[in-house]
Parts: C-alpha cells; sequence; structure tokens
C-alpha cells in the first residue's frame, strides 16, 4: 500500500486539520516512512486470534441513575473563548 | 538561605534525601513544610529553568499549601507525605492551576477541577511545587514535542531527559523535586527515568485513576510515580493509587500498603531474562550494565530463567496503529468551542475546527491524528486497527507465558542512554523505536518499572527495566528497595546542580 498525496488531502478532512499545500509532501514522507513501520504488522496470520482492546477483562460498572454532578456551568463556560447569554458561540451553521 | 532554618547543615542535606528521610525531618520539626517548600522552589526558580523542567511554577499557591500542610501536622494530623513538595506532570489536571498538556490548544486552560490523583495527594497533605514540561499531549520520547520547549538532560545538557515525562524526570534527577507524577502510555514514566537516572514505576493498567488526566490513548494511559528509590515510590503509590468511580477503567480492589514487602529477602527469586531484549540494538555498554544488575541480583540469591516473547518485535508497529486511532478519538474534543485555543480568524464553522487544530496542535500530534484516523477509516480498519488489535493479545500472551517459568522479568529500559538534542527529532520512526522495550507492557497492562543501574561510558544513567505479573507492584519495589540496599547508583547525583 502507498499513501498518496489524496489520502493524506482525505484523511486530514476527515480529521479536521488544515494541511496547506505547501506542508502537505512533508506530512507524505513522515506518514509514509511510519506505515513502512506499521506493515510489519501484516507479516503475522492472525486467523483465530480474538481482538484485545483492553488489558483487562472487566464489565463495564453501571451506577444508580442519581444525579451526582453539581451545577458548576459557570465555571465551566468561564473558559470558553466565546460566549453570549450562557451560549458557546460559534460561526453559523444553518442560514 | 532563610534564617529560620536552625541548621544550615540540615538544609544542604535536604538536596538528596529521600521521601522517607524528608518526612522524618518533617516529623520531628528540624524543618516545616514552608522551609522545605521555599527550599525546592528556590531550585525549580533556578536551575528548573536552565533545564526548562517546569511549565508552570505558582509559589504563593504552593506556600499556601504548605502552611496548610504545617497547620495539619500541628493539630497531629500529618500523614507520610504531608508537606512533602511533588511536581505534577502538566498533563493532570489541578484547580486553578495552568494545565496544557506542553500544547498550544490548551496554553490557556486553567483547570476548573482536580485529577483524581491530585485529589488525592492534596488530601494527603502534599504540596504542589509546579506543573513539569512534557512532551505534547504525552506523544514522544524526547521531551522535544513541547509547546514551551525541550528539556535538557541534567546529566548533560546537551541531551533529551527522555519523554514524555521529561520534566518529571530531569525535576527529580536534578533534585528539584523530591519526587514527581508522570504518565505512560508507550514508556513515557519508565524511558525518562532511564534516560535522566531516576526510578519511575508504570503501575499495571487500572490501579490509578485515568479521571483528570488528559486522555492520549485511553486503553493504555496509566499514571505513577518518579523519584529517587523503590521505596519512595512504594510511599508515592500509597497515596495515588485507588478505585475512583469517574474512570470506567478503574479497578475495584481493596488498598494495597505498597510498603509492605520492601524489606523480603529476594533470595529464590526467579528472574525471567528474554532472549529478545538482549538481541542486537542495544548499545553494548548499556548491556554491561545490565548484565551486571542481574548479576548483583544473583549474588542476593536470585536464580536466573530464560524466557521468550517472540511477539515483541511486533509491538512498536502495533502501538503506532492503536495508540494514534486512539488518540485520533480523544482528541477531537479539542475544537476551539468550549475551552482553549481558538484560530483567530476562520470562516465557516468547518473552517474554524480545521484552523484551531492546525494551529493549535504541534506536527507529531497532527501526524498521529492523521495515522489514526487513517487506520480507522473505511475499507482500512481490518487490516489496521483488528489486525493490531489481535497482535496485541498475542503479545499479551507472551508474557502470560513468561510467567509461568519466572517472577520477574528483567531487562534494558532502553536500547541505549540519553541521545542528542535534535538527534532523532526529524526522524519520528527513529524516535518511535527507542521505546522498543517498553510498549510491549503497556499493549499487555502489566506493571513496568526503571531503576537506576550503572551508567555507560559516556558517563549517562543506565535503566534496568523491571517487569512484573499483574498486581505485582509490592513485590516489583521490594526488588527494586533490594538491590538499592546493595548498591548505590540510585543516590548519584548529576554534578554541578548542588
Amino acid at each position: 500500500m502507498a499513501l498518496t498525496l489524496d489520502d493524506v488531502k482525505r484523511i486530514a478532512e476527515l480529521a479536521r486539520i488544515e494541511i496547506a499545500p505547501a506542508e502537505a509532501g512533508e506530512v507524505l514522507t513522515r506518514m509514509t516512512g511510519i506505515f513502512q513501520l506499521i506493515e510489519q504488522m501484516q507479516a503475522v496470520d492472525t486467523q483465530g486470534v480474538a481482538p484485545m482492546s483492553h488489558a483487562q477483562d472487566v464489565i463495564l460498572r453501571l451506577r444508580d441513575d442519581a444525579v451526582t454532578e453539581v451545577d458548576q456551568h459557570a465555571l465551566f463556560q468561564s473558559l470558553a473563548p466565546q460566549l453570549e447569554a450562557n451560549l458557546y458561540l460559534v460561526p453559523k451553521v444553518i442560514e | 538561605m532563610p534564617p529560620s532554618v536552625q541548621s544550615a547543615v540540615a538544609y544542604a542535606l535536604m538536596l538528596n534525601l529521600t521521601l522517607k528521610q524528608l518526612a522524618a525531618e518533617l516529623a520531628s520539626k528540624r524543618v516545616s513544610s514552608v522551609e522545605v517548600t521555599e527550599y525546592f522552589l528556590n531550585r525549580v526558580n533556578g536551575l528548573g529553568k536552565t533545564l526548562n523542567a517546569f511549565i508552570s511554577v505558582d509559589a504563593e499557591r504552593s506556600l499556601v499549601a504548605a502552611r496548610a500542610a504545617d497547620a495539619l501536622r500541628a493539630k497531629g494530623a500529618a500523614g507520610p507525605l504531608t508537606g512533602i513538595p511533588v511536581a505534577h506532570k502538566d498533563i493532570f489536571c489541578a484547580k486553578g492551576w495552568l494545565t496544557t498538556c506542553a500544547s498550544k490548544i490548551l496554553s490557556n486552560f486553567v483547570a476548573p477541577y482536580d485529577a483524581h490523583a491530585i485529589e488525592l495527594f492534596n488530601q494527603a497533605g502534599a504540596v504542589i511545587v509546579g506543573k513539569t514540561n512534557m512532551d505534547e499531549f504525552a506523544m514522544g520520547s524526547s521531551n522535544e514535542t513541547s509547546y514551551y520547549g525541550p528539556v535538557k538532560n541534567p546529566w548533560n545538557v546537551a541531551t533529551v531527559p527522555g519523554g514524555s515525562s521529561g520534566g518529571s524526570a530531569a525535576a527529580v534527577a536534578a533534585r528539584l523535586a523530591p519526587a514527581a507524577t508522570g504518565t505512560d502510555t508507550g514508556g513515557s514514566i519508565r524511558q525518562p527515568a532511564a534516560l535522566s537516572g531516576v526510578c519511575g514505576l508504570k503501575p499495571t493498567y487500572g490501579v490509578v485513576s485515568r479521571y483528570g488526566m488528559i486522555a492520549f490513548a485511553s486503553s493504555l494511559d496509566q499514571a505513577g510515580p518518579l523519584a529517587k528509590t523503590g521505596e519512595d515510590l512504594a510511599l508515592m503509590m500509597n497515596v495515588m493509587a485507588g478505585f475512583d468511580a469517574r474512570d470506567s477503567t478503574s479497578l475495584e480492589r481493596p488498598p494495597e500498603n505498597y510498603t509492605r514487602d520492601l524489606s523480603k529477602s529476594v533470595r529464590g527469586l526467579r528472574i525471567g531474562l528474554p532472549a529478545e531484549f538482549f538481541a542486537a540494538g542495544m548499545a553494548p555498554d548499556v548491556a554491561r550494565a545490565i548484565d551486571e544488575a542481574v548479576a548483583e541480583f544473583r549474588k542476593l540469591g536470585c536464580e536466573t530463567v530464560e524466557v521468550s516473547l517472540p511477539n515483541m518485535k511486533l509491538s512498536v508497529p502495533v502501538y503506532y496503529v492503536l495508540a494514534p486511532a486512539e488518540a485520533s478519538s480523544n482528541l477531537s474534543r479539542f475544537d476551539g468551542v468550549r475551552y482553549g485555543y481558538r484560530a483567530p480568524e476562520y470562516g465557516d464553522l468547518a473552517d474554524m475546527y480545521k484552523k484551531t487544530r492546525a494551529q493549535g496542535f504541534g506536527a507529531e500530534v497532527k501526524r498521529r491524528i492523521l495515522i489514526g484516523s487513517y487506520v480507522l477509516s473505511h475499507g482500512y480498519y481490518d487490516a489496521y486497527y483488528l489486525q493490531a488489535q489481535k497482535l496485541r493479545r498475542l503479545i499479551a500472551q507472551d508474557f502470560v507465558e513468561a510467567f509461568k517459568k519466572c517472577d520477574v522479568i528483567m531487562g534494558p529500559t532502553t536500547p541505549t542512554t540519553a541521545f542528542k538534542l535534535g538527534e532523532k527529532a526529524g526522524d519520528p520512526v527513529q524516535m518511535y523505536l527507542s521505546d522498543i522495550y517498553t510498549i510491549a507492557v503497556n499493549l499487555a497492562g502489566l506493571p513496568g518499572m526503571s531503576i537506576p543501574a550503572g551508567f555507560c561510558n559516556n558517563n549517562l544513567p543506565v535503566g534496568l527495566q523491571i517487569i512484573g505479573n499483574y498486581f505485582a507492584e509490592a513485590q516489583m519495589l521490594n526488588v527494586a528497595h533490594q538491590y538499592q540496599q546493595a548498591t548505590g547508583w540510585h543516590m548519584r547525583m548529576p554534578e554541578g546542580i548542588a
């Protein structure tokens, strides 16, 4: 598998990271090197091996459906880049 | 020197005191927490600046905590770490402290709450002496990806301290703080501990809560302590380990006293030596130091057995699929909407996200997000992500087999001693391979530690890695402590730091 500049552009779009056209070549070179390392995985036959997603076989805990948090919206929203009437401001999404 | 310190000798000696000794000084009331805190703050603001080991220092806030600790002691309510300054990696949210994760995107983020580990240190009466520098979002092995610039290794300022917990390791090595916290996703406690000549422990996954610890790769991230001795690591673990319902992977286990086995004999202990750890790639003088450390354990009555970890060679490629995949998901929260940096100029919402993230993240973080997005994307998931998860199981099973023949596994923490600043910064793959001996432990979720085990020809420290079975931290600390009763490497200090 060989990564292309189009792949880099597509992934950057998925990841919501702007990549200037001048940077794209460098990104492609670095990622190609990393994928050469990653490709070593393909040499191993893993048929029948169960994927391991977690270090411990634990069952997700359930808790009582009760309010456990206190309202701290003023504190948390004080960190926002742009705020008005307790609402986070972003560019207009719907015309 | 503050005039309130009664003995100039005691003051000068504070430099190299262990946590246990410092606690005894405080308990005897020969020094106060305010005096100890001022002493280390002076070091942080002096040598600490030269080394660039800290991102945030807030002397007034630290001294408020020190006065509170002294008051607690006056009431007779002091615990083992009450009044002791501890440096925290800037990945831990600490209420009221700038908490940046060494990223521009969080460069204005004052944490509105405490991480569980921070809560526990506060409850224990420990004093936050500052937030340490690190690789951006813990992605790096040299501390060179930090938005705040690289940390210098106190043993040789032309070399790196390791990473990602490079500031914490350098702080302990340069005696800027008697102990520090770190996090370890692929070696980020053990590798800098080795390169900086200090002790570091990555506990079993799930032992320390991840709540309030800024996430990198959630199935691998684990917090742990860095300090001068195995005994000090045990004292730190007694504070920071424990169940926390706010971390869904925190393990519900009865509390442990990690100092309980320190003084046990290690006679008869079976040490597994994996052939794969001693293969080509390790520098010859690192190999010599590790051989000498193993010989010391034989003198202490331990047996050595050969074990095999045949899939370990795949741990680096597997890690560079799984960790970026998890990171690409975790770091999607940094969008410039609710907190953190937002690009000053943008068009529509998508443009705001893209510019904010392009400007807010450094090159290595962006690379990993892109890799993660790719391996999780349609058509590539099975070939990369699923294959990596299957290999993760094979790597973990290797350890299960190995621990049938031995009690602990030993080998080098890193293939070489500290490398030069800039030497690997331009080549991500070479940088990734410096974690070749540590990553498999995270994939398996096992506890691992690094302790100083001598020096190479270049006078840089070598780390011995000790890997234990699940929940064997107390036993590993026993092994480290017994070695440190017989050897003196751990109390060596870099020249010129006093």
